[in-house]
This record gives C-alpha cells, sequence and structure tokens, in this order.
C-alpha cells in the first residue's frame, strides 16, 4: 500500500467528540433493532449521510452491498459503513455502539429472564411490531437504492431482484452477481 | 425419544467458537437457516423445539438476532466466556473477509467500471431487502390487528422513515405504542372469551 492508501485508517476529519456521538447514535438503534439490525439501516443513512454529511449515499449503499456479497451475519454492514466514516476507529464505534446495549440485555434476559416469550404482552410487543418492521425493511429497500432511483435499469434491478427472491428459493449471491455485472458494464 | 438420545453439548468454548465460525462462514443474506442446520440436525447441540423457544427469545429482544441467540447459547454453557467464544465465532472471519472486500473496493472506487458495478450490487442489495418484506407481508392476514391497520401502520413508518426521513426513535416509539396497545388489548378480550 502507498502512503496515501495509510489515509483510510484515519479518522477523515472527524474529532472525538464526533466519535462519541456517533457510538450514542448507534447505541439508540441498538435499542430499535427490534427485527434485526437491517431495520435501522433508513435511519443511519439519515444520520451519516443527511445530517452529518460524513459519507455520501453511494458510501452507504455500497458498504451493505459489500457486506451481502459476503458470509456472515448481516450486522457486518454496520462494521463497514464505520469504516468508512472514520477508519478503524469509526468500525470499533459503530459495532460497539450497535453491539453492547443489545447483547447486555440479551446476557440479562437469558440468565434473568423469568418472562417467556409466550406472554401476554411479550405477545402484543411482537404483533405490534411486525407492521413497523414492514415499513422500515421497505424504507430500507428505498433508500438503498437510492443512488440508482433515478436510472431505469437500477430500478429493474431492484425489482427484478425482488421478485426473484420471493418466487424462488435461490442463493442470494446470484442477483448480486447480476448486479455486479450490469454495473461493471457500465449500464446502471 | 431418539431425539434426547443424540443431544450433545458443547464441550469446550474452542468448540463453541469453532461450530458459530463454521455456520457464520455459510450464511449468505443471512446465517438464520444455516444455524438451525448446524445447531440441530448436524451438533445436536439442541432439539427443534429447543431451538425455536432461543429463537423467539432472540426475536423479541432487540440487536441481531443470531448474536443474541450465540450470546445466551454460550452463556448457558460456559458463562461470559462461552457467550464471548459463540459471539466471536460469528464475527471475527467474516469481519476479516468482509473487511478485505472492503478495502480492496475503496482502492479502486474512483474507477467508473468498479462504481458502476457496486451501484449494480447495491440495487440487488436493495432487492434483496424488499423480498424480505413482501415475504412478510404474508404473515399481516392472519395479524391480530387486521390487515387494514397493519398496511395503516406499515405505510406510515415507510413515509415518516422512508420519504419525511423523521429520526427512527420517535416513528418506533410512537406508531409501536399505538400498535402494541391495541394488539395488546385484542390479545386480551380474545383470551377472556376463550
Amino acid at each position: 500500500m502507498n502512503v496515501a492508501g495509510w489515509e483510510v485508517l484515519g479518522l477523515h476529519g472527524l474529532g472525538w467528540g464526533d466519535l462519541l456521538q456517533m457510538g450514542l447514535h448507534f447505541a439508540m438503534l441498538s435499542l430499535l433493532a427490534v427485527s434485526g439490525v437491517v431495520t435501522t439501516a433508513p435511519d443511519m443513512q439519515r444520520y451519516l449521510v443527511g445530517q452529518q454529511g460524513w459519507i455520501s449515499a453511494d458510501q452507504f449503499t455500497a458498504s451493505v452491498a459489500i457486506a451481502q456479497a459476503a458470509p456472515g451475519p448481516n450486522i457486518l454492514f454496520v462494521a463497514l459503513v464505520g469504516w468508512s466514516v472514520a477508519g478503524p476507529a469509526g468500525l470499533l464505534v459503530t459495532m460497539g455502539g450497535m453491539m453492547l446495549p443489545s447483547s447486555a440485555l440479551a446476557l440479562a434476559v437469558g440468565r434473568y429472564g423469568r418472562r417467556r416469550a409466550d406472554a401476554l404482552p411479550m405477545r402484543a410487543f411482537t404483533a405490534g411490531m411486525v407492521p413497523l418492521t414492514l415499513g422500515l425493511l421497505l424504507s430500507t429497500g428505498w433508500v438503498l437504492a437510492a443512488p440508482i432511483r433515478d436510472r431505469w435499469l437500477g430500478v429493474a434491478l431492484v425489482l427484478g431482484t425482488a421478485a426473484l427472491m420471493v418466487r424462488k428459493r435461490v442463493s442470494p449471491l446470484w442477483p448480486i452477481a447480476a448486479g455486479a455485472a450490469v454495473g461493471l458494464l457500465g449500464w446502471v | 425419544m431418539s431425539d434426547t438420545l443424540l443431544q450433545r453439548t458443547p464441550r469446550s468454548c474452542g468448540e463453541l467458537f469453532r461450530v458459530f465460525q463454521r455456520l457464520a462462514l455459510q450464511g449468505f443474506g443471512g446465517v438464520l437457516p444455516v444455524a438451525h442446520l448446524e445447531l440441530v440436525e448436524r451438533q445436536h447441540w439442541l432439539s427443534d423445539d429447543e431451538f425455536v423457544k432461543l429463537l423467539s427469545v432472540g426475536q423479541v429482544l432487540p440487536g441481531p438476532n443470531i448474536i443474541n441467540m450465540a450470546l445466551i447459547f454460550g452463556d448457558r454453557h460456559f458463562g461470559w466466556r462461552g457467550a464471548l467464544a459463540a459471539c466471536a465465532g460469528l464475527l471475527l472471519v467474516p469481519l476479516a473477509v468482509v473487511l478485505l472486500l472492503f478495502l480492496l473496493y475503496q482502492q479502486f472506487a474512483a474507477e467508473p467500471k468498479v462504481a458502476g458495478m457496486l451501484r449494480g450490487m447495491g440495487a440487488a442489495a436493495a432487492g434483496l431487502v424488499l423480498s424480505t418484506a413482501v415475504k412478510l407481508s404474508t404473515t399481516l392476514r392472519t395479524s391480530v390487528l387486521g390487515l387494514p391497520l397493519c398496511v395503516l401502520l406499515a405505510a406510515a413508518t415507510v413515509a415518516t422513515v422512508g420519504g419525511l426521513r423523521w429520526p427512527m426513535v420517535w416513528v418506533v416509539l410512537g406508531l409501536g405504542s399505538v400498535a402494541a396497545t391495541v394488539a395488546w388489548r385484542r390479545l386480551a378480550a380474545a383470551e377472556g372469551r376463550s
């Protein structure tokens, strides 16, 4: 790696106060991620791209796309988003913020939780969250499509992937590979 | 019967780490289906019933479901060391793989072809998430909230979070408490009748 390449390890101009604020934001999202981390993607994008302007919509979507193309839990896109914002320190902050509150809660419930998942309040909470989760997932799709929303072939790729995955049980790697090929040809 | 005879337990934190690492590396676009295959069918660490119970706890809790499951499962067997081992197994090597890919991308991000490739992959990623939403929508028909209210709540979430870009926290606390309260009343009423 050349000297310029090492810049990826820096904070990209962010201060420690910024990192703290980002960590707190992700810690809040950790507790809101009731139906998986992906449902918090729209708010992450709003905060990092819209409000703070630390990364672009293209960078955000690219982070999610690369995480989808690699094996492992979905949460890894949070690591890539953090890295895009502020290098290794950013990764530690976003992953730490996203993991610590929910992990502490999970361990506490695993050890001391006597309330069962089929108790009435739990079932009411779960049932109530389903339509919100649906809305959050649709929003995630909309937000991730931000870089290509104005290109018809890009939109066709989004909808085609969705239709394929609903109808057929195929590996998600196929549509991602197709998207990569179409993009490489310069069509989106 | 044969299920209980086959039932095993993890022998060490190292074994926990290896099994969770193996299942994480097999999971593209979500690890949960592989988790069932590894933990129930191959290792016999959990019965089907235990797996579903663990999954439902992991789903009610906030945070990544599979991480929550790994933490609780590891903790059950070897305390906090087990929790750490299972969680590290899920994350460490997959994180190294994905970071390597990402650094490679960053080196060439300025190339129009690479940028185009990532836009195409991003479009597919958006489609993948949308397909999850469509699959989830089929469960709304049996929701205790009723289909019209579900559609209204989902649409309001899309409009505020996706369209108006309001902070998620206010939308989830606001709409979520309305939804949960209605669900609670209806569930309680249904149980009162039976």
